[in-house]
């Protein structure tokens, strides 16, 4: 007996029309909806947005950061030029990003009151915390609703009657530049997640889950739903040879172009250097990253996808490099700068959340630690890191990390009231680093 | 830890001296501190055992409960306490100056200036360690729901009067303490690993006599040798540097404390079961002097660590105040001001729990805090600046070629550029805004590119006149030397949350009418 084909296209389409409806139509004032990586979020916000205009319902839209706002204007515009769209933004220099000068049907003010009467409004949640109304909106999408704090949406939740929290529950948790253990366990955390008390609030909201990813390719997709969605899994929206990644020049047997082969025939890879304690910005891994990339963009890569039959040349804007902290993001630029690939993204997890590279080069977080501490350990960071490529991913990464895990239990103090999330960082890392064991290839510098 | 800790700290073990970690003084150390040495029993969270308190260091006052599980004598340890802490808060309280706050019209709703007082100087509590705040936050969490006779005659434990009371001033005391930069509630340890960089670890520098010996070890002896003996060394099987507390050491518990207890109980048993005057006199004494020898064991334990705090009060005296800290004081004035007004007014005691505004709000102040902080103690004092140069997040150099230039548009503004050549690495992204400080006001610059190695180039945005022409002074000129942050100076403040009583759908709806606040109920552990 075979089991029914599964065929992700109608799995999707199901998932997206019953979110659509308890939008529209349900009774409840909010929608959950948990996407994994890449599984069509800002697709299905741009829909819903277009179908709650499409109602006749004035919508707010609030977004995280001022390029998630105008990457939202412009997704909205591509698919309905028509539609009167308002850009709520700072009064900062720059506010906004240039193209939205370009669309007529856009209009940009500082101010809540210009953009009245208009379909659709966009801007961030720290941005819609100053905004005053008299009458609530009639709906609302919260985007990137995980990575939302919970005072955050206290901040904004009386400008709407109703909302659709869209987001990815298994990337980086909202977080606190002070402690606030005090709060820990109760429903209204400031620090928490918005959804967390949202749903600590509103447990019987409809709860949806976007089954496929469309990003990820069918080398990745299992790990990554292993690894870090073990109770919520879901599927590529590709099979394996949907997709390839060529390279025109043939590999000169170095370590870093064994990698990209390997990487380029299984979609993983893991470059090793040898066992040593470094500071964060260890100069031979950060080399190793800058170099892994000159030779991606060198060897005249290709990347078929089922988007282009054709091979798409693999640039420069197809690659990044992602890191755990701002200082190492910076020594790869500069390392990148010298062997002339500056324009190559090079940048912190945080702020990798939400991108699509065909090749990402990953510093692992833990490589050359000396310790194991639970920013290093934190599973959303590992997870942004190892789920944004279309194609492969390659780890630069000091060996030893199993054994400093292993040294290094989680040993975080347990908090009476508090969801216990699962996997925990130090799980999640040991099942990446299992999978990564049988694509390794050591360098010696 | 940053890169200049971490080299600091290197310098210390090889040189067996602890490092100063700051040129100036980054909180505020009052005129006249409450010094406060908590001891408290092992086993029982919240049964003190004794304490030393006060103003005088010559003369501090002892407060012992003998035996800690007697409800009664715990509650005539806190009376006692209130007798030390409440005129010390009061003394703070009477002398005040009139202030402005603005605050929102109930009537109009609109931003209006008011009068009001600001007391004049704020008291300021020393424990010695960070479990000391801790215990300072429970004590105050065990007594401000306490009922008094007058309040509540029919209360099972009637509370001394006062106590209540000061179960509110210690929990406004802890609850400020997590404000950072605050200095109403202080811990020796944090204060002084907060000056100084030791050969030791952050778990080890929790110890304040190991503290001190890196700080200012005896002559002829390292840091490490003299906080290796501090943390170990022993006499009779007990510690010559007793623990700064609360926690005691299970040996001073188990040799000492426990039978000097059992004597004092088996006194107390005697002597209730005295048959007349006579053996009541005589069974009176010895638990006097069972007593007397309990108070002598707790002072014995408490004694040190309060020379130690005061030694580490010298110490940091001797550092000039940084500039910013005055400012941040008169936030811990308005804060005092306003508990004080809050008691004075009736209110009830803070509740178990915050609302999700109050938490809210609290937290944005505490980021909000955080962040000047971190900006403030650059600012005024050059070693911290020069872990953030190190650290790619300021750097400083000299002005080598200012061209003038103006912003396009119907009215050019003055945009000059200025070339600094620095020898540090600043994370200059694209357009990066940088900072510096003209007239104590930050000026802000955006980064145009580099013109050659160390040679970076900024275009000055602001601080510069409403004229065509930039005002006199306010742009860099040839061979000044400056420096430039990437880090804002100030910070905006945050967005205004709905009241408690509009608490939107999500986060619960409106807490309710406000129920008040009940003691815990009394379970048998509460009289055993």
């Amino acid at each position: 007996m075979t089991a029914p084909a599964f065929d992700p296209g109608t799995a999707a389409t199901r998932a997206t029309d019953a979110i659509l409806h308890d939008t529209l139509y349900g009774t409840h004032r909010g929608v959950v909806v948990d996407s994994p990586p890449g599984a069509g979020k800002s697709t299905l916000v741009v829909r819903a947005a277009l179908e709650l205009a499409d109602a006749g319902r004035p919508l707010m839209v609030v977004a995280q950061t001022n390029a998630q706002v105008d990457d939202l204007v412009l997704r909205l515009a591509e698919k309905n030029p028509e539609l009167p769209v308002g850009r709520l933004h700072s009064s900062d220099a720059d506010p906004y990003d240039t193209a939205l000068d370009d669309l007529p049907q856009v209009r940009k003010s500082a101010k809540a009151a210009d953009l009245t009467g208009l379909p659709v409004v966009i801007s961030t949640a720290a941005k819609w915390a100053h905004v005053t109304v008299d009458e609530p909106w009639r709906h609302a999408i919260v985007d990137e609703a995980y990575q939302m704090r919970s005072d955050s949406l206290l901040a904004v939740a009386g400008l709407f009657e109703r909302a659709l929290f869209v987001g990815d529950p298994g990337q980086l948790d909202p977080f606190a530049i002070v402690g606030s253990e005090q709060w820990a366990g109760l429903s209204y955390d400031p620090s928490a997640s918005a959804v967390t008390t949202l749903l600590a609030h509103n447990p019987d909201l409809p709860q949806h889950r976007l089954p496929v990813s469309w990003r990820l390719p069918a080398s990745a997709a299992p790990l990554v739903s292993d690894a870090f969605y073990p109770y919520t899994p879901f599927r590529s929206g590709t099979d394996h040879g949907d997709r390839r990644l060529t390279f025109a020049v043939p590999s000169d047997g170095s370590g870093p172009d064994r990698v990209i082969d390997e990487a380029a025939s299984s979609g993983w890879g893991l470059l090793e250097l040898p066992a040593r304690h470094t500071p964060r910005t260890d100069p031979e891994a950060v080399r190793a990253v800058a170099t892994v990339v000159r030779r991606l963009l060198d060897r005249g890569g290709a990347a078929v996808s089922e988007r282009s039959p054709d091979p798409a040349p693999l640039t420069a804007d197809r690659i990044a490099v992602g890191t755990a902290h701002r200082d190492q993001a910076a020594a790869v630029r500069s390392a990148l700068a010298e062997l002339g690939a500056a324009d190559v993204t090079v940048d912190t997890a945080n702020r990798l959340q939400g991108r699509e590279y065909d090749v990402t080069v990953v510093l692992h977080p833990l490589s050359g630690r000396p310790d194991a501490t639970a920013f290093h350990l934190e599973t959303g960071r590992l997870c942004v890191l190892a789920s944004r490529h279309r194609q492969a991913c390659i780890m630069i990464c000091r060996a030893g990390v199993t054994d400093l895990l292993d040294d290094y239990p989680s040993t975080e103090p347990v908090q009476l009231g508090t969801v216990v999330k699962f996997p925990d960082g130090w799980e999640a890392n040991h099942t990446v680093l299992a999978h990564l064991a049988e694509h390794r290839v050591s360098l010696r510098p | 830890m940053s890169l200049i800790a971490t080299l600091a700290r290197l310098e210390a073990v090889s040189t067996g001296r602890a490092r100063p970690a700051a040129t100036v003084r980054h909180r505020r150390l009052s005129d006249r501190p409450l010094v406060f040495v908590p001891l408290t029993t092992a086993g029982e969270a919240g049964a003190p055992l004794g304490a030393l308190a006060g103003t005088d260091r010559d003369a501090p006052r002892l407060l012992v409960v003998p035996q800690p599980r007697d409800r009664d004598l715990r509650f005539a340890f806190l009376a006692e306490l209130s007798d030390v802490v409440l005129p010390y808060v009061d003394s703070y309280a009477e002398s005040v100056e009139a202030a402005e706050r603005t605050e929102t019209d109930p009537e109009t709703g609109k931003r209006v200036k008011v009068e009001v007082e600001l007391c004049a100087d704020a008291p300021q509590l020393i424990v010695p360690s960070h479990a000391g705040v801790e215990f300072v936050r429970l004590l105050g969490r065990s007594m401000r729901f306490r009922r008094t006779v007058e309040q509540d005659p029919e209360a099972p434990y009637p509370a001394p009067p006062r106590v209540p009371l000061l179960g509110r001033w210690l929990t406004h005391f802890g609850e400020r303490a997590r404000v950072p930069g605050s200095s109403l509630l202080l811990a020796m340890t944090e204060l002084l690993a907060r000056h100084w960089a030791t050969g030791q670890s952050g778990l080890e520098d929790q110890h304040l006599g190991a503290l001190l010996a890196w700080i200012d070890p005896p002559a002829g002896e390292t840091g490490a040798e003299a906080a290796l003996r501090a943390e170990l060394a022993r006499e009779e099987g007990q510690l010559v540097c007793p623990p700064a507390g609360p926690a005691t050491d299970p040996a001073f518990d188990n040799k000492l404390l426990a039978p000097a207890i059992e004597r004092y109980d088996r006194a107390r048993t005697a002597l209730a079961a005295a048959e007349d005057g006579l053996q009541a006199d005589d069974r009176l004494g010895e638990l006097t002097a069972a007593e007397r020898q309990i108070h002598d064991l707790v002072l014995s334990r408490t004694l040190p660590t309060w020379e130690k705090v005061w030694a580490g009060i010298d110490l940091l005296r001797a550092l000039p105040e940084g500039a910013h800290v005055e400012e941040r004081w008169t936030r811990d004035r308005w804060s005092f001001t306003g508990h004080r007004d809050r008691v004075l007014a009736g209110e009830p005691p803070q509740p178990r729990r915050d609302d999700a505004v109050t938490a809210a709000n609290k937290l944005a102040t505490r980021e909000r805090e955080q962040a000047r902080l971190e900006a403030q103690e650059a600012l005024d004092d050059p070693l911290v600046m020069a872990g953030r140069r190190l650290a790619g997040e300021a750097f400083a150099g000299e002005v080598v070629d200012v061209v003038m230039a103006y912003s396009e548009g119907k009215r050019p503004s003055p945009r000059p550029l200025v070339t600094v050549r620095t020898d540090d690495r600043p994370h200059l992204g694209e357009r990066a805004k940088v900072y510096r400080s003209l007239g104590g006001k930050p000026q802000s610059a955006e980064f145009a590119g580099y013109e050659g190695e160390g040679l970076v180039v900024l275009r000055i945005l602001d601080k510069m006149g409403r004229g065509k022409e930039p005002e006199a002074g306010s742009v860099p000129e040839t061979g000044d030397r400056l420096c430039f942050t990437l880090f804002e100076h100030e910070q905006r403040g945050g967005a205004k949350l709905p009241d408690p009583e509009e608490t939107p759908w999500t986060h619960g709806g409106p807490p309710g009418e406000a129920a008040p606040e009940t003691p815990d109920t009394v379970t048998e552990e509460d009289v055993l």
